[in-house]
């Protein structure tokens, strides 16, 4: 039983403990511990509340020296997240601290996670509203009607409004700067003065006395043997005791005495209070409240920990009983902070009103008249509402980026959600990069027995050894493993281990998980190089890229490589080692492909690689004369399937044009006078099952095909895709793209791919969604092939896709309280390792249709909209989707005046939490996808169509509804602190003409792409300075990048312009849009909410529904 | 002849059912309703060659062919409509190349999965009632007939 939990590579032995337990050891220290533990509590409580920020950072800084002896038993690949950009060694090694501060600790950047450390200090003294939440953000939302009704910039109204929230960002310029250099080891303190005292003593060690870490090892071990021993020997006298948190109050110096009966922590949450206890342990010093933890723990810390464990746990004995005044304090804090918890133990009871968000709530569903309201926005861009939870499950809920749910109140029954008329379903970015994830290798993965559940924060432990599942409610048994606990090296107390301590966690599959031996990392590239793909010139860019990043591929020493291009025939490379240079090696026969050399064409990358780097030199020269316009891409394929199926892995398709030639050859059927028909489009589902059955067949055998589409004419992206989509690949497309007319295309292909070809991947991976009991999975959306109800097929599975979920209620799901969600994803790594990564979620259940209202998420709701729509016009046809959508509005609206709202004012009236619902909607309605009347191409609705099944629901929402800031103006007030930046942070404004004004400059950020329009009477000195030109005329027309000026506004758009894009994964490119220029018609079309030739006005969209709603 | 349709349509539901409780991987199963001549190797190996619908298509059609030879007009009439059904069902089928109703990757669709599990029963019970309906019709008509030849 190793838990590895640091993102490093550490040397030292291998050491397994569990061979540790029969030994008997010695019973003395045990005892001492018991007396050591009643003041545990009492001492983390305090800290948890107090400790300002500047002592986390430090901590941060423990964590890491405490590694090495704390985890030192495994040696993980580790190095596998350190492909992520953020993965730095300053996280924590065991990220407990943070990931159980709430589901914000996995955010993507440390831009945002510090954004949200910064919130934290202001929202401590609002313990109601959860430690750890972020503003929501309504609460800060003016909410003043018809302040400013039509007309009028409303910019100057906002920033005096809306700034009060913002400050509190930025309010704490120590924090800042602590956080600067602690990255995210900062985690709130309520979190990470917890995790000091219990490892920070270790670290101390780590630095100060520089034991041999050999004979430290055997000692402690022993040590601790004794300790499991005696525990056993507790755990047997000691009967279960029924009542969980009963003995938490009554005792606190007893319950926890042996540490075994874990009475006190039965509840189903990872109660932070247990927790604490936990780690203060090994924290005896007197803790006044605003005390530094790191300097107070010095002292101790110098004891010796690992060297000396018996010694560690004596100490705390004589030290509590030492210091009866912090006793004192620290057990009325933690009386306080658990004082909801003998109403918490039963599961039934966990939520209720207890979480105590009544104002947000009451925000959420203040009735708002969308016809009278104009000023919708929140200031920042809208986060995911919270859960209405309690705390402590809140602090260990799955981050919204990883796991959101369109109602984050599950409707008890179905008739309750038929009701709302609000669809109920899941949205998930299962594979998203981490900053920080628990890592866990273990013998025995513990699961539910009936519906193999994994362990997760929202199990219920019945008592020490039992555990009941919370998604079918079987009992089970706690194996005997799982009662030790590796991050505090103390037994007995499962409900403490990482695995229900946190909501996202990851382990090392055993052998049980596997079919057959983990398959090595294998990249096929098929390249089309016909005389359309020469004309366009992609081969020399994707060789160069390729070539730079090439020691950079995901992988180990395992990995392969094969190259194959295609025209009218196919041509093979043999790569083998010893080979002066490369052997092409054409097959001509499209008709029967064979695969000429078994052996050669997918070789070593390591052994090859000089040949491989000759290939990639030389391809672009070899074919610069191909006069060959034909394109056998159907063969192609079946020669990569071929090729692949005996190991897997990911096949890699460049194509420039429609396939003319074999098997899967298509005609065109676009027809360019019907493209801005408005009556829909045709032609968008695949006109053969060829794609679809190849892509079945890779599939099956753990291929996933990845298509590169760069073609300047109709090149039938609706069948080629689904190549892609039924073997979990991905699509780009880049219309009319060529390297010199399109630099901007260029420049985006180039930054896709170096993204494409160094992001993490995992091989042969199944996903396996779970719900409670009652609710069930009704249809996904995404790139997979679905196995069964609830088990997805990825053949590949990279960061960047995300998938939906529908879901509906079978039974009524009255008897029970929460709602939990997880999602197991089953891979390979790019190192041979088979691992699980879960994440669960956890909800209410509410009976209540406000409360149904309340705790809605309209950007989950539009995305799986969007997603259903998607499919409806597939199925049935473009106008009868669009309706669907606007009937969604309708509904929505018809069904809160007639059951919620009790006003009786005419208008449109919808929940505050829904008041971008139709905005939203409108946006998705003019969105390419699903937009008519405006000339749009077969293939690039098409492929709108697939990032809407596949992109992350930020992404997704950032291109249907693009941010805009006001720049000329920017200014440091309510800005972000981070590292050494200093992040300005101006307000969204509606996407409206409007708003933009001739003497302004405006960003907008449409996910994977920004505008930056400037205005004609701009700002002399914004264009001078940030431009760099010395006025508006002198702006060259397709300026695509912001020099980097040394002036003050420079290094402000250029901050803010970097944080936004810290956010994505892909990185985009920026244009600058003069107010004259042909390219205000690519920016003006993104606002919304005006009237367009084809499309109505918000104002307009409004009355129609208004008209819908009262017929 | 009913009592294979009657069979068929068994099949058919279990098939679903199967499907629904997740004891099949839906390739598997769309194989061995839609007859392909590729996937005849795979079907081998799983030797529940049970190609389901399009027998059943046929075997109603031919019902169907058969009363209009023998000028039972009322029974072609019952029929008909469910031989509307089929060639619409039929007409109306997801892009595929080879014969054949249900594709593997959309099947999973909970929409798409209750329907064809309500069109089973659905059928079932008419086939059920359309042999009974069979059988009295070939006892009237051979009881008419001893009838008949006992009053010569």
């Amino acid at each position: 039983m190793c838990f590895t939990i640091l993102p490093r590579l550490l040397p030292g032995p291998v050491q397994s403990y569990p061979s540790m337990y029969p030994i008997t050891g010695y019973y003395g220290a045990p005892a001492q511990q018991q007396q050591s533990y009643p003041t545990i509590p009492s001492q983390a409580a305090p800290v948890s509340n107090k400790s300002p920020i500047t002592n986390s950072a430090h901590s941060a800084n423990y964590y890491q020296n405490n590694h090495p002896q704390q985890l030192q038993q495994h040696h993980l690949p580790q190095h596998h997240y350190n492909l992520q950009p953020f993965q730095q060694q300053q996280h924590p090694p065991y990220t407990t601290s943070a990931s159980y501060y709430g589901p914000q600790s996995y955010h993507a950047s440390p831009a945002q996670q510090s954004q949200q450390q910064q919130q934290q200090p202001s929202l401590v003294p609002m313990a109601v509203s959860g430690p750890g939440g972020p503003l929501y953000p309504i609460v800060s939302y003016p909410s003043a009607p018809g302040s400013s009704q039509y007309g009028t910039l409303s910019s100057s109204q906002s920033t005096t409004q809306m700034g009060a929230p913002l400050h509190q960002y930025g309010a704490e310029p120590p924090a800042s700067s602590a956080s600067g250099h602690s990255g995210y080891g900062m985690a709130p303190p309520s979190q990470v003065a917890p995790t000091v005292n219990g490892q920070g003593s270790t670290a101390q060690n780590a630095v100060h006395s520089h034991y041999s870490q050999t004979s430290q090892a055997s000692l402690s071990y022993n040590s601790y043997g004794g300790v499991t021993q005696s525990s056993g020997g507790a755990d047997a006298d000691r009967p279960p005791s029924g009542t969980p948190s009963a003995s938490v109050h009554s005792s606190p110096g007893h319950h926890q005495g042996g540490d075994t009966s874990s009475s006190s922590t039965g509840s189903a949450s990872p109660v932070p209070n247990s927790y604490d206890s936990l780690e203060g342990g090994s924290y005896p010093e007197s803790m006044p409240p605003s005390s530094n933890v790191t300097n107070q723990a010095q002292p101790y810390g110098s004891y010796g920990y690992p060297g000396m464990q018996s010694a560690y746990r004596q100490g705390p004995a004589s030290h509590t009983d030492a210091s009866p005044s912090h006793d004192l304090y620290g057990q009325s804090n933690y009386q306080q902070y658990s004082q909801p918890f003998p109403s918490l133990s039963e599961l039934s009871a966990a939520l209720g009103g207890l979480s105590g968000v009544p104002e947000l709530e009451v925000e959420a569903l203040r009735p708002i008249n969308l016809l009278q309201e104009r000023n919708l926005l929140p200031p920042r861009p809208l986060e995911a509402p919270e859960p209405n939870l309690s705390p402590d499950l809140k602090k260990v809920n799955c981050s919204p980026q990883t796991f959101r749910c369109t109602l984050t109140s599950i409707p008890q029954t179905q008739a309750l959600l038929n009701k709302a008329r609000l669809p109920l379903g899941l949205l998930l970015h299962p594979f998203r990069d981490l900053q920080q994830l628990p890592v866990i290798t273990s013998n025995t993965i513990v699961r539910c027995r009936s519906c193999r559940t994994y362990i997760n924060p929202f199990v219920t432990f019945l008592d020490q050894r039992r555990w009941k599942c919370n998604l079918c409610y079987r009992v089970n048994d706690v194996p005997d493993e799982f009662m030790y606990n590796p991050v505090t090296r103390s037994y007995g107390e499962p409900h403490k281990r990482p695995e229900v301590q946190n909501s996202t966690v990851e382990f090392i599959a055993s052998s049980d998980y596997m079919l057959r031996p983990p398959q090595p990392a294998v990249y096929l590239f098929v390249l089309d190089v016909s005389h359309n793909a020469v004309e366009a010139g992609y081969l020399k860019y994707f060789c160069d890229s390729l070539l730079e990043n090439l020691d950079k591929l995901p992988g180990d020493s395992r990995t392969r490589v094969g190259f194959l291009t295609f025209d009218s025939t196919i041509h093979f490379y043999n790569l083998q080692e010893g080979l002066s240079q490369p052997q092409m090696l054409v097959v001509s026969d499209i008709d029967d492909v064979f695969i000429p050399s078994h052996d050669s064409l997918m070789v070593n990358l390591k052994e090859s690689n000089e040949l491989v780097k000759d290939l990639l030199k030389s391809l672009p020269a070899l074919f610069s004369q191909s006069r060959e316009t034909h394109s056998a891409l159907g063969p192609a394929l079946q020669a990569a399937f071929k090729l692949m199926s005996p190991t897997g892995g990911r096949i890699t398709v460049f194509q420039t044009q429609l396939p003319t030639l074999g098997a899967g050859k298509l005609q065109s059927r676009e027809d360019p006078n019907q493209r801005s028909s408005s009556k829909g489009a045709h032609h968008l589902g695949p006109a053969t099952d060829f794609y679809k059955k190849l892509a079945l067949d890779c599939s099956g055998q753990q291929i996933g095909v990845d298509l590169f589409l760069l073609s300047s004419q109709y090149a039938d992206l609706a069948s080629l895709a689904c190549i892609s989509r039924y073997s979990a690949g991905s699509v780009f497309y880049y219309p009319s793209f060529h390297y010199i007319h399109n630099p901007a295309q260029l420049e985006k292909f180039q930054r896709d791919l170096e993204r494409y070809l160094t992001r993490k991947i995992g091989f042969e991976a199944v996903m396996r969604i779970r719900c409670t009991k009652g609710l069930s999975i009704h249809t996904f959306h995404g790139n997979f092939f679905v196995r069964s109800t609830d088990l997805l097929s990825l053949a590949n599975v990279n960061p960047d896709s995300a998938f939906a979920v529908q879901m509906s209620v079978e039974d009524s799901l009255a008897d029970s309280s929460l709602a939990c969600f997880q999602a197991a994803l089953l891979y390979t790594s790019s190192k041979g390792k088979r691992r699980i990564r879960v994440h669960t979620l956890c909800l209410p259940v509410v009976s209540q249709l406000s409360d149904v209202y309340a705790g809605a998420d309209v950007q989950a709701i539009t995305c799986l909209l969007a997603n259903m729509a998607i499919d409806r016009s597939l199925s049935s046809s473009l106008s009868d989707a669009r309706d669907a959508l606007v009937n969604a509005v309708v509904d929505l609206v018809s069904a809160y005046k007639s059951n919620v709202s009790n006003l009786q004012q005419s208008g449109l009236v919808l929940p505050a939490a829904m008041r971008l619902f139709p905005l939203y909607i409108l946006a998705l309605l003019k969105q390419k996808a699903l937009r008519t009347g405006t000339s749009t191409r077969l293939d690039e609705r098409v492929f709108a169509m697939c990032e809407f099944k596949t992109q992350p629901l930020q992404q997704l929402m950032r291109m249907v509804h693009p941010d805009l800031y006001r720049l000329d103006n920017i200014s440091d007030q309510g800005a972000l602190h981070l590292n050494d930046t200093v992040v300005p942070q101006p307000h969204l404004l509606h996407l409206s003409a409007e708003r933009l004004s001739r003497d302004g400059a405006f960003l907008m950020d449409c996910g994977n792409v920004f505008y930056l329009w400037i205005g004609k009477c701009c700002n002399e000195m914004f264009i001078r300075d940030v431009l760099g030109c010395p006025n508006y005329a002198s702006i060259p027309p397709n300026m695509s990048h912001i020099p980097e000026l040394e002036t003050p506004l420079s290094e402000r758009v250029r901050a803010f312009l970097d944080w936004l894009q810290d956010n994505r994964a892909f990185s985009s490119t920026i244009h600058v849009v003069k107010d004259d220029a042909s390219a205000k018609a690519t920016l003006f079309q993104h606002l919304v909410e005006d009237r367009s030739e084809w499309a109505s006005s918000y104002h307009e969209f409004l009355q129609h529904i208004q008209q819908q709603v009262s017929k | 002849m009913s009592l294979f349709e009657l069979i068929i349509t068994w099949g058919l539901i279990i098939a679903f059912d199967e499907l629904k409780t997740d004891y099949k991987n839906p390739i598997d199963q769309c194989n061995t309703l839609n007859p392909t001549v590729e996937k005849v190797k795979k079907i081998k190996r799983v030797k529940i060659a049970i190609k389901l619908v399009l027998p059943e298509y046929l075997i109603h059609f031919f019902f169907c062919v058969m009363f209009f030879c023998a000028a039972e007009w009322l029974t072609l009439c019952l029929n008909l409509p469910l031989l509307a059904y089929h060639v619409w069902r039929y007409m109306s089928r997801p892009v595929m190349s080879c014969p054949g109703l249900y594709d593997p990757t959309t099947i999973m669709n909970a929409d798409i999965l209750a329907y064809c599990q309500k069109e089973g029963w659905c059928k079932l019970a008419f086939y059920l009632l359309s042999f009974f309906y069979y059988l009295y019709g070939y006892a009237v008509s051979s009881d008419r007939r001893t009838t008949q030849h006992g009053s010569v």
